[in-house]
């Protein structure tokens, strides 16, 4: 069947199901917590109960003779990390300051910070002991009230380093030229900080193999990027720490960093010489990983009454801790999404008593396009005109931030399918107009748009003496089907069915390969590993000899076990005859993978989507309903419809706990969330979900990447909360600016 | 269920034989203890802390999980999801918060679907396990198990499992009737990667398949 697809047409695009899918539905794929290894002892962090401060005193003798503990570390006697003195004044991108240094010293900067690891035999005996541990602090007073410290906020670091940061003030036209416009709109936007939440805990098991050999089982983006932080903590070559991460149970971002307790698993196992496991719970999940910051933001925006943008202004705080400074690309979107012949932008972060954030899917891009697209969607109420026909006369078919032209844009293409198939022309331009029974029906829309990257990776590819192709690069899969599609896309570049390749990620000692994060995979290891296997089928070619030296690479094929041609007859090797021309060796390559430079100069590459909302309002309750989502995007080529159909939806959903139910909330009295799980902060769940309709454009956009891919994982969600926002306007008349929109806040608008 | 099994080994690698006389002998020990004067306590008392939990913290307790039968000592205080992920090494029951919020470690106890988050291990005394391990015959996957892969209800694969048994228990239970049933019986199970909509899709096309779950 597989042989019989190849023949007919590509594996690119075919409905593939995931290569690990069998491993997930019954259980046997593992996750970084689920490795039996011989001696293997359980670690419980400790969290500070203040918010900044001092540790006075930290009695840990009654855990440690607790039955069973073999260790309680805190900083009175963890070992020094060595990476840790060195990094005084570290200047790291993407974020500067001090990634905090677990055990460090007396200095607590965030509450729940963690102070000690009780490591046991057992896992019982270890969170009991870890009761155990009596703490006093010179509490001093804190900040965490975003609002109350707002004019605290400054311009980041990197940007006052670097004037071309992207960070910096930005203004194009006139600025604040949004003043000369006959109508004129201002309005202030805030979000409270959400939280990744993944269902797996963020875990790890550290394990020193020998005294300068570190593996760690870890949940993390980047394998090679943790390799290479751990390395360097530890003063060890590179090579001398390995990491695994084969399969991570989700991450939208939280893995994308190194945190203190990954450091305080490996001073647990230097301690105490064993294997250390150490599993967050899910509170510690609040405050120890990251989160998507709070932000307020003011958008300033001017039109003429024929629906002519004439400028904009867009000025955003974003939250961040008091030991790094985090930043995102808040105010992207709106320097390239619309004509605005005047725009200017400001972004700011503001350092609290609370831990660092972290990027979260549509890191910056979906806080933006929450209020871009809620004043845009503002403004065509105020001048009286459908919000799709507003931006249509606004759009833009350069780049006017670069003045480039895009690599490929075709955002029209999605606004019409995505009008046609949630049914826009019901929408009424009055709101409130439409009503079932107790309930307000409303529509509403929000453009998303996030870079469409490409890094550098490496890739190997080998042919096995069974026929089959094994590909390796150190990516990582934290959901999306990584793994599904380098499958597909090496059955095309080899001409061999899917069912004979396997591709192997989430391991450093795999060839490099960058983080999984920013929508890029694809395009980048996708790009590697079209390019391991085409280097693969010529030096098969080479060793084929003279019967295949003339021929195009393209019309070899691998099937049969044997290399021959796509046309019928002509020459035929059998792959035991090609490995004895390689004496006897697996015939492989490794490669690099680069974006050619240039063209990346040349163009603007950018993947959009459009995201229709149907919600409906109860009128006694303010229960928001979303009754049907279609998400649409110009994503490139679609290499997998099914999986990145998924992605798609999976974007809505997280979108809909962002515009209605996800809020971590603060208690300043004390600086700790009051949220603190699932049950307060609330996640989408199944009753969450509406139906959601998935549209893809599907043109390659071969200025990417060879492939045509331009990446979904963000646009996914970005543009999701506004369209709801404004479907709720359009239901009700009620025009609520700050997230999440909770039925008191309906009721109360 | 039957707790006059008949004496079986303990499957490999799972812990102590203790019995439940065993057992007792030390709880004598520990009223000893109650009793000593308070100088003999603090004198030994290093050594004791080791005895003292040794005998509280074993229980002994014969489980049937996957049809396997397993004759274990236990702590009491050892949820029945920790007991299957850390001593008998069924990884694939998943814990995602540990307060029953989420229904990742979802698993069937005597054919109800429980959350082993929230049910200590020797609560369970003589009953019968399935987990995500169970579920499928041989290299059979089950319907549910098959129907998940075509309708792509998981993306990163971790709360797979706990919809996967959930789902099985919804459409045992006669609650998978309609859309909005199977939405409202399945929304004990979190899945933060979003793949709800094919979740549903999944079990509707096994509960209209009419195969026996």
């Amino acid at each position: 069947m597989k042989e019989q697809l190849l023949q007919d047409g590509k594996a690119v695009g075919d409905r593939l199901s995931r290569v690990d899918g069998r491993l997930k539905v019954t259980g046997a794929a593992k996750y970084s917590a689920e490795y039996e290894l011989p001696g293997l002892v359980h670690g419980v962090l400790v969290g500070s109960t203040v918010a900044k401060g001092r540790i006075t005193s930290i009695d840990t003798k009654a855990a440690e003779r607790a039955p069973g503990v073999l260790a309680v570390i805190t900083h009175l006697n963890s070992p020094k990390v060595p990476g840790f003195a060195a990094k005084s004044n570290p200047d790291e991108p993407p974020t500067i300051g001090q990634p905090l240094r677990v055990f460090y010293d007396e200095k607590i900067y965030f509450n729940d910070q963690p102070i000690a690891l009780v490591v046991a035999d057992t896992l019982e005996r270890a969170r009991y002991a870890a009761r155990l541990v009596k703490t006093q602090y010179a509490a001093e007073q804190h900040r965490t009230n975003f609002e109350a410290n707002k004019s605290r906020a400054f311009l980041p670091t990197q940007a006052k380093r670097n004037p071309k940061s992207a960070q910096n003030d930005y203004t194009r036209g006139q600025a604040d030229g949004y003043q000369n416009a006959p109508v004129k709109l201002e309005a202030e936007y805030v979000h409270e900080s959400e939280m990744h939440n993944p269902m797996e805990l963020q875990s790890i098991i550290a394990h020193w193999e020998a005294p300068d050999r570190l593996t760690v089982y870890d949940k993390v983006q980047a394998v090679k990027g943790t390799q290479r932080a751990f390395a360097k903590d530890w003063g060890l070559p590179e090579d001398h720490v390995k990491v695994i991460a084969t399969f991570v149970g989700g991450a939208f971002g939280n893995g994308l960093h190194n945190w203190p307790h990954e450091t305080a698993a490996i001073i647990g196992a230097k301690v105490t010489n064993r294997p250390v496991k150490v599993v967050l719970t899910r509170e510690q999940m609040f405050t120890m990983v990251g989160y998507r910051p709070k932000t307020w933001q003011r958008i300033q925006m001017g039109a003429t009454k024929d629906g002519k943008l004439v400028g904009i202004s867009h000025e955003s705080v974003g939250q961040t801790s008091t030991y790094e400074e985090f930043t995102e690309s808040t105010v992207q979107q709106t320097r390239m999404m619309y004509a605005a012949p005047n725009v200017s932008t400001r972004y700011r972060i503001l350092g609290l008593d609370i831990s660092t954030p972290i990027w979260m899917r549509g890191p910056g891009e979906a806080t933006g396009a929450f209020a871009l697209e809620s004043a845009i969607d503002e403004m065509a109420h105020l001048i009286g005109m459908d919000p799709l026909e507003f931006r249509l006369r606004n759009h833009t078919d350069t780049d006017p931030e670069k003045n480039k032209p895009w690599s490929t844009k075709y955002l029209k293409e999605c606004f019409q399918a995505g009008a046609d198939r949630i049914g826009w022309n019901k929408r009424q331009l009055k709101p409130g107009a439409l009503r079932e029974g107790d309930w307000l029906v409303g529509y509403g829309m929000g453009v998303g748009t996030f870079g469409a990257n490409r890094g550098s990776a490496k890739a190997r590819a080998a042919l096995l003496a069974d026929g089959s192709v094994v590909l390796q690069s150190a990516t990582t899969d934290i959901g999306p089907g990584t793994g599904t599609a380098m499958v597909q896309i090496a059955s095309d570049a080899l001409g061999l069915p899917t069912d004979k390749i396997r591709f192997e990620l989430g391991n450093s000692l795999f060839p490099q390969a960058p983080s999984q994060g920013g929508s890029s995979t694809v395009n980048t290891v996708g790009s590697a590993v079209n390019d391991a296997c085409l280097a693969l089928k010529k030096k098969l070619q080479e060793l084929g000899g003279t019967s295949f030296a003339n021929v195009q690479p393209e019309q070899l094929t691998l099937t049969g076990g044997q290399l021959g041609l796509k046309a019928n007859g002509g020459p035929r090797m059998s792959f035991a005859d090609l490995r004895k021309a390689n004496n006897g060796q697996d015939i492989e390559v490794t490669i690099e993978s680069k974006p050619d430079g240039s063209t990346r100069q040349n163009y603007s590459m950018y993947s959009f989507s459009v995201h229709f909302a149907e919600v409906k309002v109860h009128t006694m309750t303010g229960e928001v309903r979303v009754t049907k989502m279609v998400s649409c995007a110009d994503a490139g080529t679609i290499v997998n419809q099914k999986t990145a159909g998924s992605q798609m939806i999976g974007g809505a959903i997280g979108g809909i706990g962002m515009a209605l139910t996800e809020g971590a909330v603060m208690d300043d009295r004390f600086g700790r969330y009051v949220t603190k799980d699932l049950a307060d902060y609330h996640v989408p769940v199944h009753a969450d979900a509406p139906p959601v309709e998935v549209f893809f454009v599907n043109k390659p956009d071969t200025l990417v990447d060879p492939l045509g891919t331009k990446g979904i994982g963000e646009i996914a969600i970005i543009g999701v909360a506004p369209a709801i926002t404004n479907a709720i306007f359009n239901a009700t008349g009620k025009r609520i600016r700050e997230l999440p929109i909770t039925p008191d806040k309906v009721l109360l608008a | 269920m039957d707790n006059e099994m008949p004496p079986q080994p303990a499957a490999e690698g799972c812990g102590h034989n203790e019995t439940r006389r065993n057992f007792l002998k030390q709880s004598s020990l520990l009223t000893a203890l109650a009793l000593a004067p308070g100088p003999i306590l603090k004198a030994a008392e290093a050594e004791l802390d080791e005895t003292v939990a040794a005998a509280f913290e074993k229980v002994p307790l014969k489980l049937d999980v996957n049809g396997k039968k397993y004759k274990l000592s236990v702590e009491p205080r050892t949820t029945l999801l920790d007991l299957l992920r850390e001593q008998l090494h069924l990884t694939g029951t998943k814990k995602g918060c540990d307060y029953g919020q989420c229904g990742a470690c979802t698993v069937h106890v005597d054919g109800k679907r429980v959350n082993s988050c929230l049910t200590l291990a020797v609560m369970q005394d003589g009953k019968k396990v399935t987990t995500i391990e169970g579920l499928a015959d041989g290299d059979k996957l089950h319907p549910m198990q098959e129907a998940f892969l075509k309708h792509d209800g998981f993306q990163c694969g971790y709360c797979t499992p706990g919809q996967i048994m959930s789902a099985v228990a919804c459409i045992r239970e006669g609650h998978a009737d309609s859309e909005g049933e199977i939405k409202e019986y399945m929304s004990g199970n979190i899945c933060r990667c979003g793949a709800y909509p094919n979740i549903v899709a999944a079990i509707q096309e096994v509960k209209s398949g009419g195969q026996k779950v």
